[in-house]
């Protein structure tokens, strides 16, 4: 095959290069920079090699014990929150109305959380869990539960996990009513006559042909929870101790904190590099399902 | 199994209270029996598929009640109505293979493994589908998924009826065909009443032992293949049924005679008490009129083109300004312009406002 070779198609990908390089490139080297160097302000700085990468991976240092606990911290909470929201939402999705004025109704109400700011979100639980004047802190005392985010790692972390659940159940919830939706009617009336139970019809089409939405939804949570800084931070500050601190919030902690650049380069390009790798994993298994189901003549 | 009744049955997708003119389904009575093959047949949007959706309890009728072997169904759910229904675009359980699609209604219902893994085996084999029964359904062709649509409606012996809605409109002409038979054997070894929805005509005729023609809501005539065709009992079924359809022209009848143009036309019987100011018309098949040369005492009409369809040749005329369509007999030379039309006397039906009406001999 013999292609026409035009050198003009450059002249218009190349102000997608350069917005690329100072938008993503330009910001991820300087990251780079930072990490193979040592700086102790006045703009000196000292060659470290993969120093403080080493250091980062090696559990036993200061530094790497503190990422190890925050990331496996970060995986218990995104699992937490994935096991919790996935079939919430999923429920809440099938006990939607189908039709009516309910839909409306129901598709605002469900909005509502997803359209609060995060730090919004934060301040909210932050005083709704407060024990003296937020209403939840206050009643769950009054009935005799010793409730208390800011003294309690379990208090904290319940908090931190309805907050998620409130917050982004919705999200999920859409994204399921959208692929029911999409479902003809013909499947529900064929199982009708096919005998099929509430629980068969669900098993047997609903989760089938909510299989691809799912595997969006669970990629959209993972990565948000994965990342998640805002909510917490405004919450409970990481604490009580380091009970709710999550990966972001430890690199904060170090770049901020204690102005170790190299340290929290470090962290940041390998909490990238884990963020990188997993999307990949998922886009790869869900471009096999894609492709496998083409293959098999589904899509057209 | 069951006869199945319906009395005085109507639907209205607009509530109870909307005018009958607007129902989908105007108020019928009829019976099925036990074991019968029926079409229903009309054009989109007669109500075929309203009547029915009716009887497996997908629409909730507006009026009128449904029974099975004596026995009032109408309130119950279409779960509990032990029916079968095939819609028109195959229906597959994507996760299951081909032999657990099959298995699916069964198992539903509780019914022993053995014997699910015998009918099962049954029914595949019946429509060649024993080779695949391991596979993944949703890897198959879409004949094939129609297939085991079919399949999933065959499977249970105790239902009262399968219906089918149309249910070879996503499948190829030549399977098509294939298909058909395959069904009309199946009632045959099966014993299970079906009612076939469809707007085909060929395939009506071919399935069904009985066919119910239905237009605008209303059920128009019911009987068998031979009956629609010699004595379609409403001008519409004349037209619809048959390929060209009846010719129906306006006329004046008077005793044994009808009126066109000036011209008369001999009848079999004797029609002298037509309900006045009704809407005269006869009716007769392209196939018991033959093109003639243009002759005193026939009636002509002028040729417009003529359809060769292999087994005969019709011509495509105007009597004045009404299509007519009239065969042409065998090595008959056709003549340039005008042609003279013989009626053939014992197949030319006389309407009053669009019904057949009973001479007297």
């Amino acid at each position: 095959m013999d292609k026409t070779v035009n050198q003009k198609a450059w002249f218009l990908v190349l102000p997608v290069f350069l917005i690329v390089a100072f938008s993503a490139i330009l910001p991820l080297m300087t990251v780079v920079n930072y990490s193979v160097q040592d700086t102790f302000g006045n703009n000196q700085f000292f060659w470290n090699g993969l120093g403080w990468f080493k250091e980062l991976l090696d559990p036993s240092t200061d530094l790497g014990g503190r990422f190890f606990a925050s990331l496996w911290r970060n995986l218990l909470f995104s699992g937490i929150i994935l096991a919790i929201e996935v079939p919430l939402g999923i429920v809440v999705a099938l006990s939607m109305p189908r039709r009516g004025w309910g839909v409306a109704a129901c598709l605002v109400i469900l909005a509502l959380p997803l359209l609060i700011p995060w730090n919004v979100v934060g301040t909210i639980w932050q005083i709704f869990g407060r024990p003296d004047i937020g209403l939840l802190g206050y009643v769950l005392n009054q009935m005799g539960f010793d409730y208390n985010y800011v003294s309690n790692d379990f208090d904290a972390w319940a908090t931190v996990v309805v907050m998620d659940v409130w917050h982004w159940t919705s999200l999920v919830t859409l994204l399921c009513y959208a692929g029911l939706k999409s479902i003809p009617d013909a499947y529900y009336q064929a199982a009708q006559i096919d005998g099929a139970s509430r629980w068969a019809v669900f098993k047997a089409i609903q989760l089938p042909k909510l299989n691809r939405v799912l595997l969006i939804a669970v990629l959209l949570r993972f990565m948000d929870s994965f990342m998640i800084y805002t909510e917490p931070f405004v919450v409970t500050g990481g604490g009580p101790g380091n009970s709710t601190t999550f990966v972001s919030i430890e690199l904060v902690k170090i770049a901020l904190g204690q102005f170790d650049l190299g340290k929290a380069a470090a962290l940041s390009l390998v909490y990238n590099l884990i963020i990188i790798i997993v999307c990949w994993v998922f886009y790869t298994v869900m471009t096999n399902a894609g492709a496998d189901r083409q293959a098999k003549g589904e899509i057209a | 199994m069951a006869r199945i009744d319906l009395v005085d049955l109507a639907h209205s997708y607009e509530g109870p209270n909307a005018p009958e003119e607007s129902f989908a389904l105007k108020p019928v009575s009829m019976t099925w029996r036990q074991g019968g093959a029926y079409a229903l047949l009309g054009p989109s949007g007669c109500g075929k598929t309203t009547l029915l959706n009716l009887i497996s309890g997908i629409v909730a009728p507006t009026r009128g009640k449904i029974l099975f072997d004596g026995r009032d169904i109408t309130g119950l759910t279409t779960r509990e109505r032990n029916i079968a229904q095939v819609f028109q675009f195959p229906v597959i359980y994507d996760t299951m293979t081909v032999g657990q699609n099959l298995a699916f209604p069964l198992q539903n219902r509780g019914v022993p493994r053995g014997e699910i893994d015998a009918r099962v085996a049954e029914i595949a084999k019946l429509l060649d589908l024993a080779p695949y029964l391991n596979r993944k359904a949703t890897r198959l062709t879409a004949d094939a998924k129609q297939k085991i649509s079919l399949g999933r409606g065959l499977v249970r012996s105790d239902v009262a009826a399968v219906l089918f809605d149309e249910p070879l409109t996503v499948i190829d002409p030549h399977l098509k065909w294939e298909l058909r038979s395959k069904l009309k054997a199946l009632h045959r070894a099966l014993d299970l009443t079906m009612i076939y929805v469809t707007h085909d005509q060929t395939e009506a005729l071919t399935f069904a032992e009985t066919v119910v023609v239905m237009h605008d809501g209303r059920v128009v005539q019911s009987g068998t293949p031979e009956e629609l065709f010699d004595r379609p009992s409403h001008t519409f079924v004349g037209y619809f049924i048959g390929s060209p359809g009846m010719n129906i022209m306006s006329a004046e009848v008077k005793g044994r005679e009808a009126r066109i143009d000036g011209h008369t036309i001999a009848l079999n019987r004797s029609y002298d008490s037509l309900p006045p100011g009704a809407k005269i018309e006869i009716g007769v098949r392209p196939e018991f009129v033959n093109v003639a040369m243009p002759a005193p005492g026939l009636l002509s009409a002028h040729i417009d083109r003529i359809d060769d369809l292999g087994r005969a040749r019709f011509a495509r005329l105007r009597v004045g300004d009404v299509k007519f369509a009239a065969r042409v007999p065998l090595g008959f030379s056709i003549p340039a312009e005008q042609a003279g039309l013989i009626f053939d006397a014992s197949h030319v039906h006389v309407y009053a406002d669009s019904r057949l009406v009973e001479g007297a001999p």
